[in-house]
């Protein structure tokens, strides 16, 4: 199965600037649904990590209203092409992935 | 044979680095349940923030549009020229839950982040920066015209 995350990253004047999309419905558990008229129960995104060569450099903690799909991007220092990035999340449902790249 | 073998060593230690990771999230604590489930702003902070005191700055910047036609999918930069950050926080006070979204900012981290939230109605887009262990507070108030939380 695709990884439902797409991370990319660029370095200029030392600083890499990190972008990542994460598929997720990010459900706030205040939806009525279309097709069955009922509330959708809450399924989001808790945490993600992200890893520089084995060192956590930067991490979330999100509520429900982070939307749908969610976008982020952050930027740091001394790093170089062919680094390891690893990012990873975990839901409220228990669900977690985790991707591994080099910076380019 | 040898590449097999190669393969089986390849396999097994991305396997160890991606429960390392993994374990790491589980055991990071700190998602804080009661500033997160808190129904107005003030709980949030007190439960997210207990007894510190919070201070406007003037060197936040809150990059979001004035006005917004779909809560659901609202764009939110932050910079600052506060130096030594290590936490971003965003709020939208008239949210259901007003507590948004905490960065934390470890190693060699620029001041700086970008994501897009869901907001459910005119709103204060509240930041609150962790510098040298000071909180700094900035916000901007947006018009909404779609409830984003539905």
């Amino acid at each position: 199965m695709a990884s439902t995350i797409r991370l990319k990253t660029k370095i200029r004047n030392n600083i890499t600037t990190v972008r990542a999309i994460i598929r997720h419905p990010m459900e706030t558990g205040f939806r009525i649904s279309d097709e069955t008229g009922k509330l959708v129960p809450e399924h989001y995104i808790k945490k993600v990590l992200v890893k520089h060569n084995n060192n956590i450099i930067f991490s979330c903690d999100w509520s429900r209203a982070v939307s749908k799909n969610p976008y982020l991007s952050f930027m740091f220092e001394n790093s170089k092409v062919g680094d390891k990035i690893e990012i990873a999340w975990f839901d409220t449902e228990g669900k977690n992935e985790t991707l591994e790249t080099l910076i380019q | 044979m040898l590449r097999r073998k190669f393969l089986k060593i390849l396999t097994s230690s991305l396997a160890v680095l991606t429960t390392g990771l993994l374990t790491s999230i589980k055991t990071l604590a700190g998602w804080n349940q009661e500033a997160f489930s808190a129904k107005d702003f003030n709980a949030a902070i007190n439960a997210y923030f207990p007894d510190q005191n919070i201070n406007e700055s003037d060197k936040i910047q809150i990059g979001v549009y004035d006005e917004i036609e779909n809560g659901a999918v609202v764009p939110v930069k932050v910079e600052t020229s506060l130096k030594n950050v290590d936490r971003i926080t965003i709020f939208a006070d008239k949210n259901p839950n007003p507590l948004i979204a905490n960065f934390n900012l470890l190693q060699n981290c620029v001041a700086f982040v970008s994501t897009r939230i869901k907001v459910s109605e005119p709103s204060n887009i509240i930041v609150i920066i962790n510098a040298n262990n000071k909180l700094y507070m900035a916000k901007k108030f947006i018009i909404v015209h779609e409830n984003g939380c539905g």
